[in-house]
């Protein structure tokens, strides 16, 4: 059984392909990091499956489920820190899908929210303002929208990018618990020692797969040297498969 | 007594009464959504559309005369243009949505001002401009009320999306397929209070109540709410005074309007208890100790 199902999949912008054929498949129920260079397409690929970004060649499956049940937490960066929305309204979208632009949250989902808030640690902050929050803080914040989301398929971009160990080892644990609810969690990662730690499969990509399966056969020195290369080759002027455009 | 010198003028003489109506009416549709503009950091895309209404209003003027509706829908008609045309241009080519809207709106802006100078005189230029806000007659007012109100319902139904689109707009689409839609409706909202606003304070001055307020309450207050509740009231008591200051010392209303706005925005900038200069200083003393 298959959670996701890359066939030949090229994504890009402006017609330039950040990712290049992908011809692989997520099983279901897996805990998955993607690794790869700066450039190598990784985030480009959560948002192809997300459905922000249309393939340009080829297609994407999804396994026995729908887009509803996919669960996104967007790059840090991605985030307008200065916007001043309250920890609780920003997590309560966690339940976008039930409540949409106009519902009212019940008192049920009420407490929900706040359950979602203590599980990551954070209550008593919930009427705090995004920007007065650390990295770690934030992090949290995020995560707890996404259990709220409660969804089968759960990407996670750069989840540990600039947070404290103490947050990192939590949410971790949030990670793991997924897992063992029989989830399938997608995270581009860039610490290799969390990854062989804690994510069972690697998806390695320099653009286009360099390799994929078990963590230890594919975080070898080898395959992360082709990465590099792989992903040297392609920041000189756009090319499709190593024929220059004019 | 000062409360003659406030009410005088405004018990006295219908047009001051009516001026006043249209610029609340003005402050309550334009502010909140001023608000929003400028916490998606595009106060400047409020005054590029601003300019971009021009030539509709102008066009308007050219075939049926200082007409409030041909006006009006001219206006909207431009401005929508250069939304959607430079909206196409960022998408389809290289350029930014900055450097597009700007090409887009200087170009509508010369169109605006030849048709009005080569058909029209100095004074008609005057009023598309500046406003005649001291000479609002009923069907005027009952369209500055009505964009307002349509504003005020069309900006509360659209709150939810647009705050996520504004503070989360990846995990925005993640979720939901109305991000464009938001958009769109957020530019619709900021160009029709732009074209209410022209018939007031003209085209250069509508853009002022929409994002001067708007500025000025960042200082004052922490939530979304909070701070379109000062915004509105900054923006309806600096049209108070202004209009007051227009009455006694026969200035133009719609600079004297703005201008009050523009005072208030300094005060703000200095006292404001959220990141205003003193509570920067005063903090950054403490921290020395």
């Amino acid at each position: 059984m298959h959670a996701l199902r890359f066939n030949n999949l090229t994504l890009g912008y402006d017609h330039q392909p950040a990712i290049h054929r992908l011809d692989t498949e997520i099983a279901a129920g897996s805990l998955t990091a993607v690794v790869g260079p700066n450039g190598a397409g990784k985030s480009t690929l959560l948002k192809g499956v997300i459905g922000t970004l249309v393939p340009m060649e080829g297609s994407l499956g999804l396994g026995s489920f729908s887009r509803e049940n996919i669960a996104y937490l967007p790059q840090q960066s991605d985030i307008d820190r200065s916007f001043p929305i309250t920890v609780i309204d920003l997590v309560a979208m966690g339940l976008w899908r039930e409540i949409g632009p106009f519902g009212w949250l019940s008192a049920a989902q009420q407490s929900l929210v706040e359950k979602a808030i203590a599980a990551v640690g954070l209550s008593g902050f919930e009427s705090r303002i995004i920007g007065a929050l650390s990295g770690g803080q934030m992090q949290r914040v995020l995560f707890a929208r996404l259990l709220l989301q409660d969804a089968q398929l759960v990407l996670l971009d750069e989840p540990f990018n600039a947070i404290d160990t103490r947050t990192m080892t939590d949410l971790l644990k949030i990670i793991t618990r997924w897992h063992g609810e029989g989830r399938t969690i997608l995270a581009v990662m860039h610490n290799h020692d969390t990854v062989r730690t804690h994510f069972p499969q690697t998806l390695m990509i320099a653009r286009e797969l360099v390799a994929h399966g078990p963590t230890e056969s594919v975080l070898t020195a080898e395959n992360q040297f082709r990465a590099r290369q792989m992903c040297e080759a392609c920041a000189g002027p756009p090319h499709v498969c190593g024929r220059s455009v004019a | 007594m000062i409360w003659d010198t406030i009410f005088q003028p405004f018990a006295e003489f219908g047009f001051m009464r009516r001026a006043l109506l249209g610029c609340i009416a003005i402050s309550v549709g334009a502010t909140p959504v001023g608000t929003f503009l400028m916490l998606r950091r595009m106060s400047l895309t409020g005054d590029a559309m601003a300019h971009a209404i021009l030539p509709g209003a102008a066009v308007g003027f050219l075939v049926f005369g200082l007409s409030l509706i041909p006006m009006t829908i001219g206006g909207l008609t431009a401005g929508l243009l250069v939304a959607l045309l430079s909206g196409f241009v960022t998408r389809m080519t290289i350029l930014r949505e900055d450097a597009s809207l700007a090409a887009f709106y200087l170009i509508s802006l010369a169109i605006g001002v030849l048709i009005v100078s080569t058909r029209g005189s100095n004074v008609d230029l005057m009023h598309v401009l500046f406003g005649t806000v001291l000479a609002l007659d009923d069907a005027t007012l009952i369209l500055l009320c009505s964009i307002s109100s349509f504003s005020l319902v069309t900006l509360s139904l659209l709150f939810r999306p647009l705050v996520l689109e504004c503070a989360d707009p990846q995990f925005f689409r993640s979720v939901s397929g109305l991000s464009a839609l938001t958009h769109f409706t957020f530019l619709l909202l900021v160009v029709l209070n732009l074209v209410g606003g022209f018939h007031a304070i003209g085209t250069l001055m509508a853009v002022g109540v929409m994002i001067l307020p708007a500025t000025s309450a960042r200082f004052w207050a922490i939530s979304i709410g909070g701070m379109i509740a000062t915004a509105v009231a900054i923006a309806m008591i600096s049209s108070l005074i202004g209009l007051l200051l227009s009455f006694y010392y026969s200035l133009p209303s719609g600079p004297a309007i703005i201008l009050v706005n523009g005072i208030v925005y300094g005060l703000s900038v200095f006292l404001g208890p959220i990141g205003g200069l003193l509570t920067q200083t005063i903090n950054q003393q403490q921290l020395k100790i």
